[in-house]
């Protein structure tokens, strides 16, 4: 059963250094009050999974967090380039950022993969492109029956995935509803999870029986951040601040500008 | 009625697109492109966004492909996994409309990096979608600013198959689907040659000279036998072009639509 737990007891007791942990959330529910905790508590040496790492993994990867990222398309949605994460490859600033790189439909299939207990993920991709030459996890198998080229990917298998969620009731059974992503995949990939949601409530009884829920004893913890999703958007509480999208462009190009940005406003 | 150059491309790549089309949307040109289509000759083409949102009708162009109005709008939104493997993979869609940082005369295209991949010039951000977008879907339009940095005589990386390196490598992986069929530019229009799968110019917009394509071509740009030239906007492609920018711009400065 879930624990329900303050937000930061429950990544001093779930994440820890060296970790491989998965943030999800397609534009969506990003969970970025979870990610800022992370970095205050100044972890180190995280694997970070994430199909499109967004401000939150620049902001991590910007203050040192990460020694690997597995992705499949790091930019700042409708604007360009997330600079931390350029930095860190192209400069290895403030450390040296191992990519492995992948696309949409190998990270999707992974994450289902994860969550079905497979070792891997089997899927029509990849043909033509260069992608396998750099990156010796995707590979190929023939299909037993037709003889067809498949491509394969490892399973995501992350030590924890953290999601935000619209509501949790009071048993921790959990509520996603929206553009619901790869969120349910990768918490039910990972060892351990914790959901940060924007309230809890007596029962989650509006919506339809086909709403995604997470049962309570599918997560480790829950933890209440209101407004957790902040610039991204939770669908029905607010919506995505795009103008600092826009800004983050101008914040994150240099070193300086970023670090006075996160001192002021994360690492109060 | 006067329009800039990017109107025009825009228009342009609008008109390729069928009432019946199921359309998989790339953010940016091709979502501007998708939606005026919608807007104009084509109000039942079916808009899929890779964030699981099926038939969206946003009345603003989303800034990132999973903004709320998508999904607000949608017929329905599905899983990202779902989306890749019953919509995409399972082939219910019809057209894939790309862009990309560099694209070659064979349609393939880079949004990896420029320079070395261990070592890039550029980090750029990746394939996301495109790659299987590109393999899954019936046909692939693509629209990108026509200059010789983006169009290349050689990729620094193939992120996304068109025709392949030689224009015969899609061919002889025995993909099904058609590939590059169109690219819009700014300049003109170009489609792929039978047999060699070189995009050649078939197309220019209202203005623009042989000269200009030539010298704005990373390539030795060739021309079709026949070259058209672009029907110029039409007054109420224009209106519905730039009520949509205005109704953008007012949303994502944070007021409403």
């Amino acid at each position: 059963m879930a624990s329900f737990q303050l937000l930061p007891d429950a990544i001093s007791s779930l994440v820890h250094d060296g970790d491989t942990v998965a943030l999800e959330g397609f534009t969506h529910l990003i969970p970025f009050a979870a990610g800022h905790e992370i970095i205050r508590q100044g972890r180190r040496n995280l694997t970070l999974i994430r199909m499109t790492p967004d401000l939150i993994y620049d902001q991590m990867i910007g203050c040192g967090c990460a020694r690997k990222l597995i992705f499949s398309w790091g930019g700042n949605p409708g604007v360009g380039s997330l600079y931390r994460l350029r930095d860190a490859v192209e400069n290895g600033w403030p450390t040296p950022l191992e990519i492995e790189e992948h696309s949409h439909a190998a990270m999707a299939s992974a994450y289902a993969a994860g969550a079905a207990g497979m070792p891997s993920a089997f899927f029509r991709g990849y043909r033509g492109t260069e992608l396998p030459e750099v990156n010796p996890r995707i590979r190929f198998v023939d299909c037993p029956f037709t003889g067809e080229p498949l491509a394969c990917v490892p399973a995501h298998r992350p030590d924890v995935a953290i999601i935000h969620a619209q509501r949790a009731d009071r048993h921790g059974n959990v509520l996603i509803e929206g553009i619901v992503g790869v969120q349910k995949e990768a918490v039910l990939a990972a060892k351990r999870s914790l959901v940060t949601v924007e309230e809890i409530v007596d029962d989650l009884a509006e919506g339809s029986p086909n709403s995604v829920v997470l049962p309570s004893w599918t997560v480790t913890a829950i933890a209440v951040a209101p407004e957790g999703a902040r610039p991204s958007y939770a669908h029905g509480y607010y919506s995505r601040d795009n103008s600092f999208y826009v800004a983050w462009d101008g914040i994150a190009k240099d070193r300086e500008s970023f670090t006075r940005w996160m001192r002021e406003n994360v690492l109060r | 009625m006067n329009y800039t150059a990017t109107e025009m491309m825009t228009i342009a790549a609008a008109r390729a697109l069928a009432n019946d089309d199921v359309c998989f949307v790339g953010i940016g040109l091709p979502s501007a492109a998708c939606n005026l289509a919608r807007a104009t000759h084509a109000p039942g083409v079916k808009l899929v966004y890779e964030s699981g949102t099926i038939e969206a009708k946003p009345a603003v162009l989303p800034l990132s492909i999973g903004d709320g109005e998508l999904c607000e709008t949608a017929l329905t939104t599905v899983s990202v996994p779902e989306m890749f493997r019953y919509w995409l993979q399972g082939g219910r869609i019809s057209v894939g409309f790309l862009s990309g940082a560099q694209v070659d005369r064979f349609g393939n295209l880079n949004s990896t990096v420029i320079g070395p991949y261990a070592k890039p010039k550029v980090r750029l951000p990746g394939a996301g979608g495109a790659t299987e977008i590109a393999t899954s879907c019936g046909r692939i339009f693509m629209i990108m600013r026509h200059n010789a940095r983006a169009m290349v005589e050689k990729l620094d990386f193939l992120t996304t198959l068109g025709h392949g390196p030689t224009g015969q490598e899609r061919r002889k992986l025995g993909i099904a689907t058609a590939g590059p069929v169109l690219l819009v530019t700014d300049l003109c229009i170009m489609e792929p040659e039978r047999e060699t799968n070189e995009l050649v110019v078939t197309a220019l917009h209202a203005g623009v000279t042989r000269d200009q394509v030539t010298e704005n071509t990373g390539w030795r740009a060739r021309f079709a036998s026949e070259v058209r030239e672009t029907e110029p906007p039409s007054p109420q492609e224009l209106e519905a072009l730039r009520e949509l920018n205005a109704r953008t711009a007012r949303a994502h400065a944070g007021g409403t639509a």
